[in-house]
């Protein structure tokens, strides 16, 4: 637990003025994600700790740096949780990293992202200022929402030095249904399910069978269970941590990853009876040597974006590539928080 | 881009009558004049021109010649917002969507709609109900707000504890850029690669782009809502109550609070049961299945009385619940009848400081001579003081501003923030340099620059420029407030 905030600060400074290029790293969980830099390493892991955990306010404060087995056990003993269920990929996983990469586990279609868990942020830009955004409470509408900009900026706009998050209650009763089926009639099943007011919270097939996990009070959940009429899955805890974190055996290959981010009711007929179909059918990952471009083609026809998530070459772009006007205003936003290009350029677009 | 033969007024209006209709480019004193403010009629200003155009291609045409010209540019929705983001500026155009009034899509399957920014957001709810659907956020003026103002402003709602802001509740967002080019943030998914912009348009206020299209998330409508009402001696045990709920891991739909000011006024005005005798007044709703909303309004109704409540009363008819709610919807009206004029100020607080910054106003009330009535989203933090005042008494309106900007100067202080739901627009550009420090303030100006280097897009508003900030600071009262 250390504040390592004005050595991060001048080490910045230091590579500002060097010329030097800087690719931050914090538990070095994820460098498989995004392209592959060169650059001097900025570590992050040590600037840890806890700033501020109001069990009752909902907020909790931590430096970038904490790891989410840390932040997941201070909360389970306020019966709380980080509702969007952070993927770890190891037990150094890190808040920071997260809310970088942007992840969130198989809740995410009804419970929110990270994007949208996250409260405030500290940053140091490429200037080597040490700047604060957001907040510490829900509703913070003043300046521009710099703290969500981070989710799934790979780093490029600023060190993450700190992170303010809602975190809620855990549900009082969890449940999962599962049920035999093919791609095609689970897509259709989840899309219903998902339309009811009934306390859902995650929807995946896998593999001819979908799962629907049900959270929230007891009676809401056993009232649920009886009318959907799917099997009860007695011990499903574990798949769905395999699943959050990528443990699955379908995950466990060195093929190249791809991910579907995508409208929920699209098929994809030539790659659904290989795929995981989750977050009620609004993410899909599939595992093959296909090309990008086709790839790209197939997801904007069904309404979204792809990515390669692993593997394959990640010295090319491996992010869905957004229209030129887009670019052009993702380049000058970059450059608005690092005019010198020195944080983890190339890591998201080899253009930026 | 030069704008050395920048047009008159009659010339922009030739130019603009070339492809939009005649009568929808407005020029003239009269027909002018509804559109000087905003929801915050304090702050007015006449347009030049104001323009309501009819499709997509006519907003990107205004865009364009704007740009040419350097001609500054103000959305506008239904002009309901309070912080005067929407008044207009003397030398430029009002772009008003109100022509863009169509539900263009949707979608029971994927829970989804497609929306022109002029749609209304109680509209959006009223259609989706026929498949058993509504849409989350619900600010008070939601029978009148534009859905493109509430992405604009990123609001709120009495529901956004559990069911979150705007930016939580769209998934895509059709944008004109400063220059007229159309772009598409987000998508049909709930990610997309690259840089969030959609987050970053979201609350933006009319800054950023001129936004023509929205495709947002539905809900299913909850089995049973009910909720319950609770009457206390003191803020402190009303704001302990709300802990107390929260703590026992039950996320209430609506949790709002009234101070003793507020109940009376609403009381006298709706006649909704509220025991005008209490010093606050707790409304928690309670939604989901009907197994679960019982399990919880017991849960709740016991907490209440543990807490201290003086008397609890739960909705038994969802007549009953609108008559309950009716009194808090209608707390900024009733207010206004027992005062010539209110100010409705807007910041955010940790909730444990609830007591604390209700004392401190007690005070600052007092110092000003100023009444103050206090509505609270009590789940969030959201505090809306309303300063009541009477514009015709001379110096009371800036009497009554300088004490809104301690307010929110105090939010700030115990951990909050200037504004929570209603937005920085001109009326709390002063405040920005109390929340933010100048190298902050200097990134967001690096941020509007890198989408209207030129400014021409709602200048003035949102973001102070570093030469104002220290005009601001250099006329602030040095006079501190005695707190004795």
């Amino acid at each position: 637990m250390a504040d390592l905030s004005q050595q991060l600060q001048q080490q910045v400074l230091d590579a500002r003025s060097d010329k030097r290029q800087l690719n931050i790293v914090a538990g070095n969980s994820k460098a498989s994600m995004g392209r592959t830099t060169h650059a001097d390493t900025l570590n992050v892991s040590d600037h840890t700790g806890v700033i501020s955990y109001q069990p009752v306010e909902l907020v909790l404060t931590v430096r970038s740096g904490t790891t989410l087995t840390e932040i997941e056990a201070l909360l389970d003993d306020n019966n709380q949780m980080l509702a969007f269920e952070p993927p770890r990929f190891s037990e150094h996983s890190t808040i920071g990293g997260t809310l970088a990469c942007n992840l969130s586990g198989p809740g995410r279609p009804w419970a929110g992202s990270i994007r949208d868990h996250v409260l405030g942020v500290r940053l140091i830009n490429g200037l080597g200022e040490h700047l604060k955004f957001g907040g510490q409470v829900m509703k913070n509408v003043a300046g521009y929402d710099v703290s969500r900009l981070q989710a799934g900026a790979m780093g490029t706009l600023g060190v993450l030095t700190e992170v303010s998050l809602k975190v809620l209650p855990k549900p009082a009763a969890v449940r999962t249904l599962s049920w035999q089926l093919e791609a095609k009639q689970a897509l259709s099943l989840m899309l219903e399910l998902a339309g009811k007011p009934k306390p859902i919270s995650a929807a995946c097939w896998i593999e001819g069978q979908l799962y629907v996990r049900l959270s929230g009070a007891q009676s809401a959940v056993d009232a649920t269970l009886k009318e959907w009429n799917g099997c009860d899955e007695p011990d499903s805890d574990n798949f769905w941590r395999a699943l959050r974190d990528q443990q699955l055996s379908q995950f466990q290959s060195n093929d190249p990853l791809w991910r579907f981010s995508i409208n929920p009711a699209a098929e994809i007929p030539s790659l659904d009876h290989l795929s995981i179909i989750d977050w009620g059918g609004a993410q899909r990952w599939y595992r093959g040597h296909q090309d990008k471009h086709e790839m790209e083609a197939l997801a904007e026809l069904a309404g979204g974006q792809v990515s390669l998530y692993t593997g394959g070459d990640r010295t090319a772009d491996v992010f869905h590539q957004p229209v030129p006007a887009l670019q052009e205003i993702q380049k000058r936003l970059k450059a608005s928080f690092d005019p010198d290009g020195i944080l983890n350029s190339g890591r998201l677009y080899s253009w930026m | 881009m030069s704008n050395n033969n920048k047009p008159d007024k009659t010339e922009l209006c030739r130019l603009f009558r070339r492809f939009i209709a005649p009568e929808f480019v407005i020029s003239d004193a009269e027909t002018l004049k509804p559109y000087e403010c905003d929801g915050l009629s304090m702050y007015c200003e006449m347009p030049l021109i104001v323009v309501l155009p009819e499709t997509v291609d006519q907003v990107q045409e205004v865009l364009r010649i704007c740009h040419r010209y350097q001609i500054p540019v103000v959305a506008r929705g239904a002009g309901t917002g309070l912080c005067a983001g929407a008044m207009p500026d003397a030398t430029g155009v009002v772009l008003s969507l109100a022509k863009f009034n169509n539900i263009l899509d949707i979608n029971s399957q994927t829970r989804t709609a497609r929306l022109q920014p002029g749609v209304r957001n109680l509209a959006i709810s009223e259609a989706a109900a026929d498949y058993g659907l509504y849409y989350g956020p619900d600010p008070s003026s939601q029978i009148a707000c534009t859905i493109g103002g509430n992405v604009a402003e990123n609001s709120g709602g009495v529901h956004c504890l559990k069911y979150g802001l705007t930016v939580h509740n769209i998934l895509s967002v059709e944008m004109i850029t400063v220059e007229g080019d159309k772009i598409l943030l987000g998508s049909d998914g709930l990610d997309s690669c690259g840089l969030d912009l959609m987050a970053l348009i979201t609350g933006s206020e009319g800054l950023l782009g001129v936004i023509t299209e929205i495709q947002v998330k539905l809900l299913p409508i909850p089995e049973k809502a009910q909720v319950v009402m609770a009457a206390f001696d003191t803020v402190q045990q009303a704001g302990d109550a709300v802990g107390g709920i929260i703590s026992n891991g039950i996320i209430p739909a609506g949790l709002e609070m009234m101070d003793t000011h507020a109940i009376q006024a609403a009381e006298d005005f709706a006649k909704a049961g509220y025991p005008k005798g209490a010093q606050a007044l707790l409304l928690c709703e309670l939604d989901g299945t009907a197994e679960e909303v019982q399990e919880y309004i017991q849960q709740v109704e016991k907490l209440f009385l543990t807490y201290g409540a003086t008397s609890t009363r739960t909705s038994q008819t969802e007549a009953e619940r609108a008559l309950l709610w009716k009194g808090r919807k209608s707390a900024f009206p009733a207010v206004g009848r027992i005062s010539p004029d209110y100010y409705c100020m807007d910041g955010t607080i940790p909730r444990g400081q609830l007591a604390h910054v209700l004392t401190e106003m007690q005070k600052m009330s007092e110092h000003y001579q100023l009444r103050v009535a206090n509505v609270f989203h009590a789940g969030d933090g959201n505090l809306h003081p309303l300063i009541l005042f009477d514009a015709n008494v001379p110096g009371e309106f800036e009497r009554t501003e300088e004490f809104g900007g301690k307010i929110l100067e105090l939010c700030v202080e115990v951990g909050g923030c200037i504004t929570g739901e209603h937005g920085v627009g001109i009326e709390k550009i002063r405040q920005m340099p109390v929340q933010f420090n100048k190298q902050e303030l200097q990134q967001f100006n690096a941020i509007k620059d890198a989408f209207d280097p030129e400014g021409t897009l709602n200048p003035g508003k949102g973001i102070p420029t570093l030469r104002r900030c220290q005009e601001y600071r250099s006329i602030e009262p040095s006079e501190e407030i005695s707190h004795g």
